[in-house]
Parts: structure tokens; sequence; C-alpha cells
């Protein structure tokens, strides 16, 4: 009588992992083994493919028109496309300069203006001081100008300059009449102390209808003139400081007035002036000197 | 005598590496199963006192991070008969602990009950040079110690100095630094069978490991059962394995003697399979479930089912009573304390001053054990459990793995042997560059 039911478990062997069992599983224990599995071979891995892909030519040539398709389809999209140009701040004149001058032909994509180099263009132009560009939404440009004013005008060999108070060209004049309201200066190097002349101006109050203009003198200081041939020689430093005491003079004693030719402030302890010739001898002669007058 | 130096130092070396990377596999290559325990030393290493000598005293703190135990193949009386098969069993044991513990160890401490340990007491002396004890003098003892002659194709396992005197002052720890003019010191040298230890050698090698330490099961399961007033009174540790029992004696902390017989709980199963006529397995099952050694009327009453598997239904339906079973055990089990009995009187331990006995390893759990242990060896007997050790699963505290439990301990505090001290200057060989070195130290 034989049990059927006792076969069906055979005997059971020791379990025991195999030689390489054993070793796969210390090496996967092992810290450097499992970080090489499982990082380095899979990066090493798509790294050696893609440097396959990209070594072959045509892959290549069809990645880059891919990318380059895919950036213009971007920039050309209508939220980036640039339609108009609006100037603000600007003269009629010189808006329409402006306009000329930034060399846009719209529309275009805003990714594609150089906003830093027509800045640069537009800054190259005598009237505008500065230029301050944007794009803003709905596609509209905006040149914002701030233009140069003029301060005085600038005689010299060439002709008449309308410069602002930096001494910078702001305009050519072709004549005085054109901008009465302005002083002239003259002389070499004038442009570059434009502020102090301003300043001279504005500090001259009541000779201002005699005013004819002032002249820099070697590049270092400064003469009034005023009709009647007049000069005032002002110092290097602290002219109108000595403006003004001349103002003071001339109001207590009625000093321009008189028959002179020049005052000279150049030293500040005493004005010296300098009569006309005729002047001159009648003073002389009230004080009962006999000059001999001869051509010299 | 130098080559054992070399390569007991080349191990000590190799467990210095496992310290710094701090995991360590012990294996307990025993007779009925194979034990692997994986450590890991984590805490910084504490210097103990009073610990030894050498620089071996005063280890780190560990924890049980894997731990796994295959049943045991080709291994008989402790030694390794089937190299294949063990490899195997090592394998499995290694592979699971690895997998518990999810780390890799390369460097492992084995321990093994067979290969015919001898103890040896040795005593050297020395007259001292200056009479500061140096550890030059130390080194220079033990070398003085008269080395007996082994037998062929034995190697020392172990080499302890486990007493130093000076003068007339005996007791010594640690003799360092003391004053005297005569050092003397006692060592006590434990030799194995050398291809016992070749054939675990190799096996282990096939498993891609190293070997940082070997120990005699004797040893380290009375370090793991026998509680410290017992090693320094004086105990013995009676380690009842599978195929072979180990016996040591302690006292002062040192192991002075040990033995193994080869018998065994296996024997125990080999006489249930041939008295009752059935399968070993099934006799291990019965006396693992039903054994005992003291019959009571109730055993009488009480049926063991053994089967059988031949289709004839008398032998199919057979029963005996525990009092049978009860009966083929014990003459077994008496026989073989007698044999401990006789090891330790050979020892001499009866002129020890405390005789206590401790039964450990798997076959103490026999029931009533204790009791014919008392009748056998003496009164003071008990049972031992291994020592707790941090992070050791619940199913490895048994008595079954004092051995294991006892290794850890021997990995983290091992004693000095003989060989982690110098060597003494004047025992290098003939033209050794060091001595030329220090020639030119001494006259220049």
């Amino acid at each position: 009588m034989q049990s059927l039911t006792a076969s069906r478990h055979p005997p059971r062997r020791d379990p025991a992992p195999s030689r390489w069992a054993y070793r796969t599983q210390r090496w996967m224990l092992t810290p450097i083994f499992r970080a090489f599995l499982f990082r380095g071979l899979p990066l090493m891995l798509v790294l050696g493919g893609a440097a396959l892909w990209v070594g072959h030519e045509p892959n290549r040539d069809a990645l880059i028109a891919t990318l380059t398709e895919l950036r213009e389809k971007f920039e050309s999209r209508p939220e980036f496309q640039v339609s108009l140009a609006r100037v603000d701040g600007a003269s009629e004149a010189l808006a329409e300069v402006v306009r000329a001058k930034l060399g846009l032909t719209l529309p275009m994509s805003s990714f594609d203006i150089d906003l830093e180099a027509v800045r640069a263009r537009i800054e190259t132009l005598d009237a505008v001081k500065s230029a301050d560009l944007r794009v803003r939404s709905g596609g509209v440009l905006e040149v914002v100008i701030t233009e140069r004013m003029p301060v005085a005008i600038w005689r010299t060999e060439d002709g008449l300059t309308l410069i602002d108070d930096e001494g910078h060209r702001v305009a050519g004049l072709i004549s005085r009449s054109d901008r009465p309201d302005l002083p002239v200066i003259a002389g070499e190097g004038a442009d570059k102390a434009t502020a102090e002349a301003i300043a001279l101006v504005a500090a001259a109050g009541p000779l201002i209808p005699r005013l004819r203009g002032l002249v820099r003198m070697g590049e270092r200081r400064w003469d009034i003139v005023l009709d009647r041939h007049q000069r005032i020689q002002l110092p290097e430093k602290n002219p109108v400081e000595a403006l003004e005491r001349l103002l003071a003079l001339d109001h207590a004693q009625d000093l321009l007035n008189r028959d002179i030719l020049t005052v000279d402030l150049r030293s500040d302890r005493r004005p010296t002036l300098r009569l006309t010739p005729h002047a001159l001898a009648e003073a002389r002669r009230a004080q009962g000197l006999e000059t001999v007058e001869n051509e010299l | 005598m130098t080559d054992l130096y070399t390569s007991q130092r080349a191990m000590r070396n190799m467990r210095k590496a496992a310290m710094q990377r701090g995991v360590v596999a012990i294996l307990d290559v025993g007779t009925s199963k194979i034990a692997c325990l994986i450590l890991r030393f984590d805490g910084p290493e504490h210097l103990r006192e009073q610990d030894g000598v050498g620089p071996m005293a005063g280890q780190s703190q560990f924890r049980v991070i894997g731990a796994a135990t295959t049943r045991s193949r080709g291994v008989r009386f402790g030694e390794i008969a089937v190299m294949n098969e063990t490899e195997r069993a090592i394998r499995t044991a290694v592979q699971a602990a690895q997998k518990m513990a999810n780390v890799r160890v390369d460097h492992v401490i084995a321990c093994f009950s067979g290969a015919e340990p001898r103890s040896y007491g040795l005593a050297g002396e020395l007259d001292l040079q200056d009479s500061v004890v140096t550890e030059q003098d130390v080194s220079r003892v033990l070398a003085a110690c008269d080395v007996p002659d082994l037998g062929v194709g034995r190697e020392v396992l172990h080499a302890q100095p486990v007493n130093f005197a000076l003068d007339h002052r005996t007791g010594l720890g640690d003799p360092r630094g003391q004053i005297g003019h005569r050092l003397a010191v006692d060592m006590h040298l434990l030799s194995v069978g050398g291809d016992v230890v070749q054939n675990l050698l190799y096996c282990i090698k096939r498993c891609d490991l190293e070997l940082a330490g070997l120990a005699s099961s004797a040893y380290v399961s009375a370090i793991a059962a026998l509680v410290e007033d017992e090693q320094e009174l004086g105990a013995a540790c009676i380690d009842m394995g599978g195929g072979a029992t180990g016996v040591s004696i302690f006292m002062k902390k040192h192991m002075i003697y040990a033995d193994s017989l080869r018998m065994g709980g296996d024997h125990v199963t080999s006489d249930i399979s041939k008295g009752l006529q059935i399968p070993l397995a099934l006799a291990e099952k019965i006396k693992t479930r039903h054994g005992g050694l003291y019959a009571t009327g109730m055993d009488d009453r009480e049926m063991i089912d053994i089967g059988g598997d031949t289709g004839d239904w008398e032998t199919d339906r057979r029963q005996i009573s525990r009092t049978e079973l009860i009966g083929i055990m014990r003459p077994r089990v008496e026989e073989i304390l007698e044999e401990v009995r006789a090891a330790l009187d050979a020892a001499g331990f009866d002129t020890l001053p405390s005789q206590q006995i401790v039964l450990t390893g798997g076959g103490s759990q026999i029931p009533g054990l204790d009791g014919i242990a008392t009748r056998i060896l003496g009164q003071r007997v008990r049972l031992g459990r291994p020592l707790r050790v941090q992070g050791l699963p619940q199913a490895a505290t048994g008595a079954a793995f004092a051995s294991a439990v006892g290794l850890c301990l021997f990995a983290a505090h091992p004693q000095d042997e003989w060989w982690d001290f110098e060597i003494p200057a004047d025992r290098y060989p003939a033209r050794s560059l060091r001595r030329a070195m220090k020639w030119f130290k001494d006259n220049w």
C-alpha cells in the first residue's frame, strides 16, 4: 500500500547560491559598483548614443535646421511684431530727422531690433541730448527724446552756431537776428566755458540792453563787450563777483556811461580804467597839464 | 616559529583593516549549523583598564547588523569533511547575512570546534637587564618560553600570556614599568591540527573572504557564557555542540585549558535514529520536540508518532512512549558528560578554588540536563546562555549561538596573544636589516 502523495514532495536540496550568484550579490552590495551600474553606465550610454548621432553630418544639419526654424517661428509670432515707431519729446522737425535715423523697416520682430544700436544712432544727432527706447505692448516702439536746449550763439570764423549749456553744438544759425534772445559768445574755446558765460549774462542785469557779447580771451577769461566799443575785462577767477562789484560801482558813480574804453577788473585790488584819447586829453587839460600829442 | 608569528600577524593586520572598514563577519562553522553574524563597529575605541598588556587591549563597541544561520553540510566532529559542501553552506550563510545587513563584508573571523585542540602550559623566565620591565622585556620573556614538541602538522591557535611574575610577586596582569630583577611568565598555548585549519582557510578563500582571525569555539563560547566573576574566580565551560563538545577552563579571566571531545548532540540523534529505525531528520525532530533526560510516570502515557514511509501499516503507525525516548537519550548524554568529567579531571579542575561549571551550546537545551550534569560533574552546574549583544535577533540568542556571540566579543575585545608583542630584537633572523639598523643606532 504505497502512499500516493509521498512522492509529491521530493527531498528538498539545501539551498545554496551558486558561486556566480554569490559574487553578483557581493558586487551589488559594493557602493561604487552600484553607483557605476545605476548612474554611470546609463549616463555613458545616453551620452555615447547622443555623440554618435550628432557625429553624423546630416543629423547635425537637420538638428540645427530644426532649432533655427523653431526659433524663427517663435520670434515671428504677432505678439513680438513691432509695427509703429512713436517719437515723443521732440519738435516736429527733429522728430522727422529721428524717424529717418531709426533706420528700421517696420514691421519687424522685436527680437531683431537692436535697441542699443538704434539709441546710439539717434544720439549721434546734435540736437538730441539723450534718447530712451522701449518696445511697448501693442507693437509700438516708443522713442522718448530729450532735446538739447540752445543757450547761446557761438560766433566763429565759419559762422554762427547754437550751443547748449555744455557747449555742445545744437544747430547752425544763419543770422544773429533769428535768435535775438540768446547772447553771443566768441573766441577760441568759448564753447567749453559756456556755463560761465551764461552765469555772467545772468549777472549782468542792467547791462543787458547794452551787451553786445562775450569774448573768450586766450581760452582762460572773459571780456564783456558793450556797445560804444566798451569792454569789461574780467579776471580768470570769480568773474561773476568782479562783474557784480563793477555794477555796484556803476550804480554809484555812473561809470559806464562816461567816456571810457576799457574797465580792467583783472586785478581784484583795483579796477583800472582806460579813457578814450579825447577824454584823457580833456582830463589832463582840466588838471593844467599840457601833453604833446603825437601819432603814437 | 617565525612563520607562525608572521601568519598570525598578518591576520591581526587584516583584523585592523576590518576595524577601519567598520564591518566584519563572524563565522561559526559548527557540525549542525553554520552561523554568520555581521558586525558593525561604530563606537570610538574605549580603553579599558586591566584588560591586558599589549596593543590589543581595549577595543571598540559593535552592533550586529546581519545574522543568518544555515544547516551545516560536510562538517563532521567540528572539522570540514567535504569541502565543496561546506563552502556552499558558508556561502549560503554569508549571503543571507549580507542581504540582511545590506553591506558587503570582506573580512571574516571564524571559529571551529574540532581539530583536536591540545593545551600546554608554558613557563618562561628572564633576568632583567635593568630593573624596570619594558615592553621589550615582556616580548623577550614570552620568547624565552620553552615550546614543547607540538607534533607533526600541528599549529598554534592561541598563545596567551596568563600570568606574569616579578621576583617573588606573582599574579601580575601588566608588569610593564614595575621594578624587579627576574621576570617570569606563564603562557597557555593551544595547538590544533594544521590540516583542519588549512581546509577552513581554503573554504573561506573560495568564498572571496579574507580571514581576519581564528579562534577555538571552546574558548569563544566560554567568553560568551561565563559571567565576569566566573571568569575571574575560575570556571569550566562545556560547549555541547552537534559533533563536538568543547571544554574550556577559565581562571583570572584567562583560558588556562581547552579540550574538545568528539561527541555531541548528533550522536544522540543517531542513537535515536538507530534505536527507533527512523530517518535522521525525524530523529532530530523528535529529539528537539520530545527529548528529555528524566522519565516520570506522565511520560509513560505520552505517546509519540514516529511513522514511516514504508507502506506497511504496522510500521507507518508506530508509536513510542516518551519514556522510551528518554531511555535512548540518557545513556548517550551520560556518556558525554562522563567524558567531560574525564577531561576536567585530566586538566586538574578539581584543584581549582571555584568549581563552577557552565553548560552551553545547542546540546545543553535538553530538558533535565542540569540535573544529570549535577550528578556527574559536581554540584555547581548551571546552564549558560550567551551574553546579550546589541542588535542580535531574538532567534540567535539561544544557547546554540554561544560560540557565535562569543566570537563577536572576541572580535571586539581580543586578548593579547603572543604575536601581539614585538619580536625581541635578538630573535630576528641573522643578517636582518633591522638588526643592522639597531647596531648602528646603538653604536653611533
